[in-house]
């Protein structure tokens, strides 16, 4: 067992390491990746782990960061504040959308999430006069601070995304070996034997879906911070599915996988941008040979031919 | 303009997009209630049938009407073909899982996507009319046009239901339906059924978007909104009834009219989808659906 947390503490001390050795092209990038990786971290929370095939995490992602975004931007909270408020915003809402969703199940508990976090788009659109619409706003620079550490700087914003993607790590390794995430993994695999044992699946998705809630928020307030733009993009369709995405390829239900998921995602869709124009068909032949082919995405693949210890 | 007309017009353009509404959802509805799946490349092949009819009447020598009509015929057949396609390299060796199709689909439609923006571009472009006669009321002057779209769609979607119910190949697609291990005992070939299932359906939103395209123009973003309507049509209709399916179109189409004119279009989707999500929630089986 201390083999998993070796490699993650690994993990965690080279991307430290990586800051000091990358062009700042890349540099950024990685930032935004760790940031993106929390996000899809949170999903995997969700459908990796619990079995819940979410198409609203949009939603919550947005939420934390209109959220810290809106309260920095026009009610002038300081950044810390902002940020908690943003991370409970996001754990809020999967909450609200939970209690509903959670109803349903399946093809329907998809199709309800993609519902709600499209209205939850439009409701952006709509509120435009706050929120400005497609547009999105600018966070002031002055405003992106807490106490000394300047987090538009490159130095900080790195080390901020690092302590957020660690924290995001080691909690859900510790939530993959605790009762609970054994219990979240007994709903997926068959939730109605784990009924009777003696576990409620409602109470138990719905902390899934709270916890990823509270990932996808901290990740969307530390996005809106870190970079400084909050635009309603953010809350289309399109960021409900790219988690989704990133889990898929990576593995589901593994640690690792988000992250290794966000990492080559972002720097496929990244190479083949500057290649050609087909950015969109990447993302969709990637989603069609792994679903055909490689439903256990890369670590799930490793972890049942090599390693069996992964978690 | 008095209030009179004015919601006059809007329940016109609300009859404009229920009947369009109608013939995109009914493919969709088709194709969840014979083969179980969501396909959320719907929309894709909607807007893959508004693009192919610019191609065709840019192409296409002639007077405007028959460069339409050739469009109206030859769109359809060709977005039918390439959702067969699809179903046969994709669909079925997913062996028809409804949450793998989900993201099957999602992959099919940015590839669609992606093709509509490599080969015809960017732009919104328009496509003519086949005839520009206006309908002349007291308060307005109407676009004939748009009144031949619904009697259009009208005409289609009786010719659907006539199929379904009274031809043989309709038998064998509700015999599929209703049990298709046990279509499959009496020598029904249940892939064949699933192919042409879905290239119907897709060839119906094809259709929708032929018949759009003069009024809407051509883009390759333009499937979302008929997307999420028609999910939200199926799902207030219930999942797989034809009948519900025209019910809600009608009714979303029309509220959605209203809507738009005197508040704003954004509102109008905003309560239709909550609607829909709330429908789901308390009522899976939609507002007119019989069974689970």
């Amino acid at each position: 067992m201390n083999r998993a947390l070796v490699l993650h503490l690994g993990v965690i001390v080279a991307l430290f390491a990586m800051q000091f050795v990358l062009p700042p092209y890349h540099h950024t990038n990685l930032a935004r990746i760790m940031v993106l990786a929390t996000f899809a971290m949170g999903y995997n929370i969700a459908f990796g782990t619990t079995g819940l095939l979410s198409l609203g995490h949009a939603l919550f992602f947005g939420a934390g960061m209109y959220a810290t975004g809106l309260l920095i931007g026009q009610v002038g909270l300081p950044t810390g504040p902002a940020l908690i408020a943003g991370i409970m915003a996001g754990g809020a809402v999967a909450v609200a959308v939970g209690v509903l969703a959670l109803r349903t199940g399946g093809v329907s508990f998809m199709i309800v999430t993609l519902m709600f976090a499209q209205a939850g788009y439009l409701t952006v659109l709509y509120f435009g006069a706050w929120t400005r619409g497609d547009e999105g706003f600018v966070i002031d620079r002055a405003a992106r601070a807490i106490g000394p550490f300047d987090l538009s700087s490159d130095t900080t914003r790195y080390l901020a995304a690092l302590v957020l993607f660690s924290a995001g790590l080691m909690i859900h390794l510790a939530l993959t070996r605790s009762a609970l995430g054994r219990s979240m993994v007994a709903m997926r695999e068959n939730e109605e034997r784990s009924r009777m044992l003696g576990y409620d699946p409602f109470r138990v998705k719905l902390t899934a879906l709270a916890l990823s809630g509270l990932y996808a928020g901290a990740a969307g307030a530390a996005y809106a911070v870190l970079f400084g733009y909050v635009g309603a993009t953010f809350a289309s369709i399109q960021y409900s599915i790219l988690p989704l995405l990133y889990v898929l390829l990576g593995g589901a239900g593994t640690v690792l996988g988000p992250f290794l998921g966000a990492l080559l995602m972002f720097y496929l869709i990244d190479l083949s941008s500057s290649v050609t124009t087909a950015h969109l068909v990447v993302v969709g032949a990637a989603l069609l040979i792994l679903v055909l082919f490689a439903p256990r995405g890369i670590l799930g693949t490793i972890r049942e031919r090599w390693l069996p210890w992964l978690p | 303009m008095d209030f009179g007309p004015f919601l006059l017009l809007a329940l016109m353009e609300g009859t404009v997009m229920a009947a369009v509404l109608a013939l995109t959802a009914v493919g969709l509805s088709l194709v969840f209630g014979v083969m179980r799946v969501v396909n959320v490349a719907h929309g894709e092949f909607f807007m893959l049938g508004a693009v192919s009819a610019w191609f065709v009447t840019t192409w296409m020598p002639g007077p405007p009407w028959l460069a339409f009509m050739a469009a109206l015929i030859l769109c359809p057949l060709l977005v039918g073909a390439v959702a067969a396609t699809a179903d046969r390299l994709v669909l079925k060796r997913l062996h028809y899982d409804p949450e793998a199709i989900i993201v099957a689909t999602i992959g099919l439609s940015y590839i669609l996507q992606q093709a509509a923006l490599s080969f015809y571009g960017p732009d919104a472009r328009p496509v003519a009319a086949p005839f520009t006669w206006r309908l002349q009321l007291p308060w307005f002057g109407y676009s004939g046009y748009k009144v031949a779209v619904v009697v259009a769609a009208a005409v289609l979607l009786v010719g659907v239901w006539l199929f379904m119910t009274r031809s043989r190949a309709g038998l064998i697609m509700r015999a599929t339906q209703m049990d298709g291990e046990t279509a499959r005992a009496f020598g029904i070939d249940t892939g064949r059924v699933y192919a042409l299932v879905f290239a119907l359906g897709a060839g119906l939103a094809a259709v929708a978007a032929v018949l759009i395209v003069p009024i809407q123009q051509a883009h390759y973003l333009m499937g979302h909104d008929p997307l999420l309507l028609s999910f939200i049509v199926v799902i207030i209709g219930g999942l797989g009834s034809l009948r519900g399916t025209l019910v809600a179109a009608v009714l979303i189409g029309l509220s959605d009219g209203v809507i738009s004119v005197f508040f704003s279009p954004t509102l109008a989707k905003i309560l239709a989808t909550l609607l829909v999500a709330l429908v789901l929630v308390f009522r899976p089986q939609g507002l007119f659906g019989a069974r689970a």
